[in-house]
């Protein structure tokens, strides 16, 4: 029954509810397609006979009357969030066949509303990169193509894995991370849904820690409503996340369909950079048309510090993450080198364990923190963080949301960019702002290029304001009704 | 350049990752590369700005210090890659 792997994650939980089919046939359907789908490397570890146990156990639940909101759909999961008893690796050879003998909350949510795990999925190593490229399981393979060509491209990174497994119809929806733009940027290449939350809104307790006051969870999915439906259960406050805010969680999916009538909606006039593809400006201008008809109003604001978001945020992640990653030490858990001393075997371990990419931000991060340098760069990109923060505050005096493009291209081609770090980073230029303000931003697609790519735009809200998100996102999907999809090579 | 070759030394030793001598002159020049692009922050007046420490305004919670875990040292150990007798084994730190 392949087709139940077409179905978006609400009409499977119709479909279950109903009885149309079982959660075994559903899974199954999806455990077949992730075996055949092997050439795309979504997946770093399947986990078939998990997932048929948890099917079979979901499915007795239902007979029982006691289903929860996710029950019998079969997600797949980053391999940033600890799964207890299941490898997990962030994407890294340090943490070699760790096995945790914990869940990640946000996971235990997702169990706990009855979802079905069918396996870990590849990312860039500790969720560092954009294309997916610095996984030390090699890259994921976008299951787009241009119209007639056969060169791979990129899915995006870091949950590059979570965007081509959900556009490959390998699972209903998935987890992914966004530090910078990991969720959204991924979303936008592969012609999915993702949103990250306001930060503070799914716990970090479990997730593999990047950059500490900027990772947060999200879904990716296949609709707006399929996002919102796991949001609601991914998020919740979590007293083993101390930074995890004490609200409640609002059922999401209400708010999709909600007219948008009346609302205000700001269009950043910096986002307009130089160089940026006429087609990814062609497309904003539509956007902007689609929310007008809808009845928002449209208003040009100004963040002025907006340039300075990358710079300041190579400073702050990398900052955080060399004092992360120095738990990676080879002593308690992972990968171990033997030296000839204590120091030896840390700076062995270390530098076989980690890639290149990963051993470049903490050697960025260990120098900006050094003493000397760290009034000069460490609180100077702090400060700057504030402005950019400061610059969201005056936009949210004028409107109630904003219109932006996710990426400033489409998805190019594995091996494109990666020599030149720089030009890696300014894939992130239009979704970064938003990790450093802690603010809630979801990309829909919105249509494709000349070259049948698919093209994403971003919606940014205030903080914990998802609502107003989601009711625009499924405003935006409505107008642009694209039902593209990446034709089957693999 | 922003750093040379025997800054990535002392940083590499710093951050406990052994990085072979011909690598750091290139290390140099890529990592000079993302710092040269980070040095247009000082465009930014920042002056009398207060550092944002964290992305959301709220108080750190407070909680009863009471042990909440544990014992579990086979769970503790079971991803260790030596142990014996409920001890991680790790090089001799004292000499």
């Amino acid at each position: 029954m392949s087709e139940l792997t077409t179905l978006t994650l609400k009409a499977a939980l119709d479909g279950l509810a109903a009885r149309t089919f079982s959660s075994a046939e559903l899974t199954q359907a999806h455990v077949d397609a992730v075996e055949a789908a092997r050439a795309l490397n979504a997946y770093v570890l399947e986990t078939p006979e998990k997932a048929l146990a948890m099917a079979k156990a979901s499915d007795d639940r239902r007979a029982r009357g006691e289903a929860g909101r996710l029950d019998g759909a079969p997600l797949g999961i980053k391999d940033l969030f600890c799964t207890e008893g299941v490898r997990s690796t962030a994407g890294s050879k340090i943490l070699g066949n760790f096995q945790p003998p914990y869940e990640s909350t946000v996971t235990a949510n997702l169990w706990r509303d009855g979802a079905v795990m069918l396996g870990k999925l590849n990312m860039d190593e500790f969720a560092m990169g954009s294309s997916n490229e610095t996984s030390a399981f090699g890259p994921v393979v976008n299951p787009w193509r241009t119209k007639g060509g056969n060169a791979q491209l990129t899915p995006g990174g870091s949950s590059g894995g979570s965007a081509a497994a959900v556009a490959a119809e390998l699972c209903l929806g998935a987890t992914a991370t966004d530090t910078g733009g990991s969720i959204r940027q991924p979303a936008a290449f592969t012609g999915t849904v993702g949103i990250k939350p306001t930060y503070g809104r799914c716990s970090r307790w479990g997730v593999v820690a990047f950059a500490s006051s900027l990772d947060q969870a999200g879904p990716i999915a296949r609709t707006v409503e399929d996002a919102a439906l796991l949001l609601t259960c991914m998020a919740g406050h979590d007293p083993k996340d101390s930074t995890s805010l004490p609200v409640e969680t609002p059922d999401f999916a209400a708010f999709v369909g909600k007219s948008v009538k009346g609302l205000r909606i700001g269009v950043p006039k910096e986002y307009r950079v130089d160089g940026m593809p006429a087609e990814i400006d062609a497309i904003w201008e539509q956007g902007i048309a689609w929310l007008k008809d809808a009845g928002c109003e449209i208003v040009e604001v100004s963040l002025p510090h907006t340039k300075y978001a990358l710079p300041a945020y190579y400073i702050v992640a990398p900052a955080e993450a060399s004092s992360n990653l120095a738990r990676y030490d080879g002593m308690r858990y992972g990968l171990r080198v033997e030296g000839g001393n204590l120091t030896e075997t840390y700076e062995g371990t270390r530098a076989a364990g980690f890639g290149a990419e990963v051993k470049r931000r903490i050697l960025i991060g260990t120098y900006v923190l050094s003493a000397g340098y760290y009034d000069a760069y460490y609180l100077k990109a702090l400060k700057v963080r504030r402005r950019i923060a400061d610059d969201f505050d005056r936009a949210w005096e004028k409107c109630d949301a904003l219109l932006t493009p996710t990426a400033p291209s489409a998805a190019f081609s594995l091996g494109d960019r990666s020599d030149d770090p720089v030009a890696m980073y300014l894939n992130d230029i239009f979704t970064v702002t938003v990790n450093l303000a802690g603010l809630p931003g979801i990309s829909v697609p919105a249509g494709t290029d000349a070259t049948g790519l698919p093209l994403g735009l971003q919606l940014i809200g205030k903080a914990l304001d998802e609502g107003t998100v989601f009711a625009l996102a499924g405003a935006v999907e409505k107008a642009a009704n694209f039902r593209a999809k990446p034709a089957k090579w693999w | 350049m922003a750093i040379d070759a025997a800054t990535v030394r002392k940083v590499a030793r710093l951050a406990r990752i052994a990085e072979a001598e011909e690598k750091l002159e290139p290390l140099a020049r890529e990592l000079s590369g993302i710092l040269d692009w980070i040095e247009q922050l000082n465009e930014v007046d920042t002056e009398g700005v207060e550092p944002m420490t964290t992305a959301v305004h709220a108080t750190l919670p407070m909680r009863e210090d009471v042990v909440t875990d544990g014992p579990n040292p086979e769970a503790i150990l079971a991803n260790a890659p030596k142990t014996k007798d409920h001890f991680f084994i790790v090089p001799k730190v004292v000499e």
